[in-house]
């Protein structure tokens, strides 16, 4: 079945069963590997990607029901340089930095929303997303960080 | 994390470090931190060379900047990174410490991964917290070597005496005259050069150094990371690749008895449902499971595709494994004699004459590294040769499983490393890329990626061990541990390498459990029996985690059953700065010492009760807190390096549990990259959460846990985010310790200890689960 999405501003036909989650297009199917597997079930947070403005799981979405346009990592910021990207940068917060796409996405989903988060709506939003690394601490203060540069 | 293996005989004579000369003096914490740009190096040192075990392992260490470094006529300093990349930060650190020796621009070196290589590059085994310790002086050794290579090649083409001539900052400066050349324009004929012989590199002084000790160098892959440019192995793709994923036997030894793909090959996408047909039997080593593989377009398709298998397996004897009875097995094996691994005095007599005793069990259950990435590896044969891409922390003895498995001589094997999401000693056993490769041969050599899910990491791990402990300890009149007797009973991970020894072998002893400081007349450690029912494996800490919680927290019981204060009975049972004398520790097995000279690497008591005070200091240790908050304090030398943790909890009136703040301090020798050693100690006690809330348990042979929703791991809203680290400066005449894992281990008990200063209640089961609950 074709299915259309517009992905970080491009439109894309993809040939895939319906039902097939987002994350694996992204992946597989398109290429755009920056969007992480990391448990399936929307318990890790690793697959985050916007839809339209909202923080989804992508690993639980289904590609037919997007309705709206997607914007994964790689579209997050043409140079890289969203004030969410730079605070990551600037507070050194990765480790192996897998989950850290998610991690991103969901904070600027988050700043999108709450211009100036207090460190329990912070908490409230991120908790989805799990780093086995533990960078936590520094996650936290990347999101202060970035919400002084919004 | 650690690997044993035969040692070798084949280390590069070329590469043999010399005990060239031992510095007898302590350099002062402010030389190392005063930092110049412009540090005139004219004052070289000679080289500072100590032993480590780095020669020891597998094709040893290689020093020789040919390998490692090479220059453009641009000025680009490409240098190969040769360990694994899972989150320590090690493919920056050590390039880093190439860069610092060599003068480089840091903005204008560039890194490359190196192939699964050993012969040419020495052992690339990244774990064991070893990358740093057996690696630090090669690395510096290179940088000098193409340093003075540079310095060469200007005073020849001057034709100057070398003297006159001095490398700084990607240039070389004829002083007398004010000439320079960069290192672009010196690069071929520095690099035509040979190496300079060891004795004749000079090293910097350590006030010269622009980026070790410093912490001034972010990760390399920093900004692809946060742009999701960054190559993990998942991201592998290769033209014509099909994906896969495998229904495995459940039960660990299990067999496939039938299976019908009928209904999986109508799933849109399936292209090829097959057997992966081994001989699985142990002692298995990194073998793989077999199973059945559904092989499709994409890895939606196959995770499908493999639902819809019908597949009937034979549980074969691990199908008894049951957590539940296993657990009172170890019971009563830490309730009997075992086996004596180390006695001093008189336990027995000590003890039945002791004025009060003190008893305590203790258990730490299976744990899973799940790392973030699951498993994955992409294979292909063509022209009878194998190129694998993986995230391997055990890149070479990969390469060696895959060519046994192919029948093809090892240079016909090419492996590549990926950036690791996370490994934690998972991604050591290499049974997962072994499945890629038997994959790729069944389907004549085409590009194939096997992927595994999050249910397959959790329910075909090489878990964590699952251990039991039982503590003695009887005290004399006047309130001194006179009496220590540590009973641990774990099934071995050597079971993957040999029948079945049952209990702890050499290594895991030498894990926190012989090696430990006791100033205590009267010591006996014993093991117990325990069979392996399940895949035993390299976890963060290893056995470090259940040996410091038993023995930390039993501390924290002396001193409440004595009514004295936790720290101070602590650096009591630690006692008086010195180098334990290990003929005097009644050892059966000689110790291990994580594999490193222990003339360099000494258990050192000074050290310990030294991170000890640190990190009590930083705590305001013995201030008052109000109802239901408390302090914790545990300390646990492990890989080398000294680290204690003084945890600060409260428990609410339901019993939620909060960490408003750790104070952890770490003697790890020379510090080389400040920055990620924070960073390590931060994650160490998000892990040590973790460790207190997780389980791996099983039932009928089979891993009750399959994701997140009931393997649960720290998160942003729980876990510990005012971690501060505090690290003992040291000189790099101060041998490097270990840094990946050695934070773990203490946190645990501290803040089981906090739990109870904080409560009353004391925790000696893990995981908590619902302990708190008022």
């Amino acid at each position: 079945m074709s299915i259309e999405v517009t992905i970080n501003k491009k439109s894309y036909t993809v040939d895939v069963p319906p039902e097939t989650p987002l994350l694996w297009v992204l992946r597989d199917v398109i290429g755009l590997t920056g969007t992480k597997y990391g448990c399936g079930i929307a318990q890790c947070g690793a697959c985050t990607v916007h839809v339209g403005s909202d923080a989804v799981r992508s690993c639980i979405t289904a590609v037919s029901d997007v309705a709206k346009p997607i914007t994964t990592i790689e579209g997050l910021d043409v140079d890289g340089n969203h004030p969410v990207q730079r605070a990551w940068r600037e507070e050194r917060v990765p480790q192996c930095g897998y989950c850290q796409a998610g991690q991103i996405m969901q904070a600027a989903a988050l700043l999108d929303e709450i211009k100036n988060p207090s460190d329990q709506q912070i908490c409230d939003a991120m908790v989805g997303n799990i780093c086995r690394c533990g960078c936590y601490q520094r996650i936290q203060s990347a999101v202060r960080r970035a919400s002084r540069g919004i | 994390m650690i690997n044993v293996r035969a040692p070798t005989t084949s280390s590069n004579p070329r590469v043999r470090l010399e005990n060239v000369s031992r510095r007898q003096f302590l350099r002062s914490a402010a030389a190392v931190t005063a930092f110049a740009v412009a540090a005139e190096i004219s004052g070289l040192e000679p080289a500072l060379a100590y032993e480590t075990g780095g020669a020891q392992m597998p094709h040893g260490t290689v020093n020789d900047p040919h390998v490692f470094v090479s220059i453009d006529s641009s000025g680009i300093v490409s240098i190969t990174a040769h360990r694994s990349e899972m989150g320590t930060g090690i493919r920056t650190s050590l390039p880093m410490v190439v860069a610092d020796e060599l003068e480089a621009d840091w903005s204008k070196v560039r890194i490359v991964q190196a192939l699964a290589d050993e012969p040419r590059y020495g052992n690339q085994d990244t774990d064991g917290s070893r990358s740093m310790r057996h690696f630090l002086q090669p690395m510096r050794q290179v940088g000098a070597a193409m340093r003075q290579m540079l310095e060469s090649a200007a005073a020849k083409q001057w034709a100057v005496p070398l003297s006159e001539v001095q490398a700084s900052n990607h240039e070389v400066l004829h002083r007398p005259t004010g000439r320079k050349l960069t290192y672009g324009e010196l690069a071929k004929a520095a690099m035509d050069l040979p190496t300079p012989q060891l004795e004749a590199l000079k090293f910097k002084p350590d006030n010269a150094f622009r980026y070790m000790g410093h912490g001034n160098v972010p990760i390399y892959d920093l900004f692809d990371i946060t742009v999701g440019k960054a190559q993990y192995g998942y991201d592998v793709r290769l033209p014509g690749m099909t994906y896969a994923v495998i229904a495995r036997p459940p039960v660990v030894g299990g067999k496939l008895r039938s299976f019908d793909a009928m209904e999986a090959l109508k799933v849109p996408g399936v292209v090829k449902v097959l057997e992966l047909k081994v001989s699985w039997a142990p002692p298995a080593a990194f073998s793989p499971l077999g199973g059945i593989a559904v092989v499709a377009t994409n890895t939606w398709a196959a995770i499908k595709g493999r639902e819809a298998l019908k597949v009937d397996w034979e549980d074969g004897e691990n199908g008894a494994y049951d957590s539940a009875a296993y657990r009172q097995q170890m019971a009563e094996a830490a309730n009997k004699p075992g086996r004596v691994e180390r006695t001093q005095g008189d336990f027995d007599k000590a003890f039945a004459g002791a004025s009060k005793v003190v008893s305590a069990e203790y258990y730490v259950p299976h744990l899973a590294q799940a790392s973030m990435e699951p498993l994955v590896a992409t294979a292909t044969i063509r022209n009878g040769e194998c190129e694998v891409w993986a995230p391997l922390q055990y890149p070479f003895g990969a390469r060696e499983a895959f060519a046994k498995l192919l029948e093809l001589p090892i240079d016909k094997v090419k492996v590549n490393v990926t950036l690791l999401g996370g490994g934690f000693g998972r991604k050591c056993q290499s049974d997962f890329a072994q499945e890629a490769v038997l994959l790729s041969k069944a389907l004549d050599g085409a590009p194939v990626k096997l992927a595994w899910t999050r249910e397959d990491d959790l329910h075909h791990a090489f878990y964590h061990t699952v251990t039991y402990s039982r503590l003695d300890a009887g005290v004399d009149s006047s309130g001194k541990v006179i009496a220590w007797r540590h009973r641990s009973v774990a099934p071995t991970l050597f079971a993957n390498f040999k029948p079945d020894p049952k209990r702890e072998q050499a290594i895991e002893l030498g894990l926190g459990l012989a090696d430990v400081a006791l100033d205590i007349p009267n010591v006996r450690v014993e093991t117990g029996e325990a069979a392996a029912m399940t895949r035993i494996g390299w976890f963060r800490s290893v056995n470090n985690i259940p040996h410091a919680f038993a023995v930390q927290s039993f501390i924290g019981e002396i001193a409440e059953a004595l009514g004295k204060d936790p720290k101070d009975v602590l650096l009591e049972i630690i006692g008086p700065p010195r180098k334990l004398e290990l003929d005097k520790l009644g050892l059966t097995d000689p110790l291990w010492n994580y594999g490193d000279p222990y003339s360099t690497y000494p258990v050192d008591t000074g050290r310990l009760a030294n991170v000890v005070n640190l990190a009590a200091s930083r705590a305001n240790w013995g201030r008052s807190l109000p109802k239901g908050s408390g302090l914790g304090i545990a300390a646990h030398r492990s890989f080398l390096s000294y680290v204690a943790t003084v945890v600060e909890v409260g428990v609410d009136s339901q019993g939620k549990l909060a960490i408003p703040r750790v104070e952890t301090a770490i003697d790890c020798g020379f510090a080389v990259n400040p920055e990620r050693i924070r960073s390590q100690i931060e994650g160490a006690a998000v892990m040590g959460l973790s460790n207190f809330i997780g389980e791996i348990s099983f039932k009928n042979g089979r891993a009750e846990q399959g994701n997140f929703d009931n393997y649960p791991v720290a998160r942003i809203d729980n876990a510990p985010t005012n971690v501060r680290v505090h690290i003992v400066p040291n000189g790099s005449d101060v041998p490097a310790g270990g840094v990946g894992e050695p934070g773990v281990p203490p946190f645990l008990p501290a803040l089981c200890n906090a739990i109870f200063a904080a409560t009353g209640k004391r925790i000696r089961s893990l995981p908590a689960g619902d302990q708190l609950r008022v």
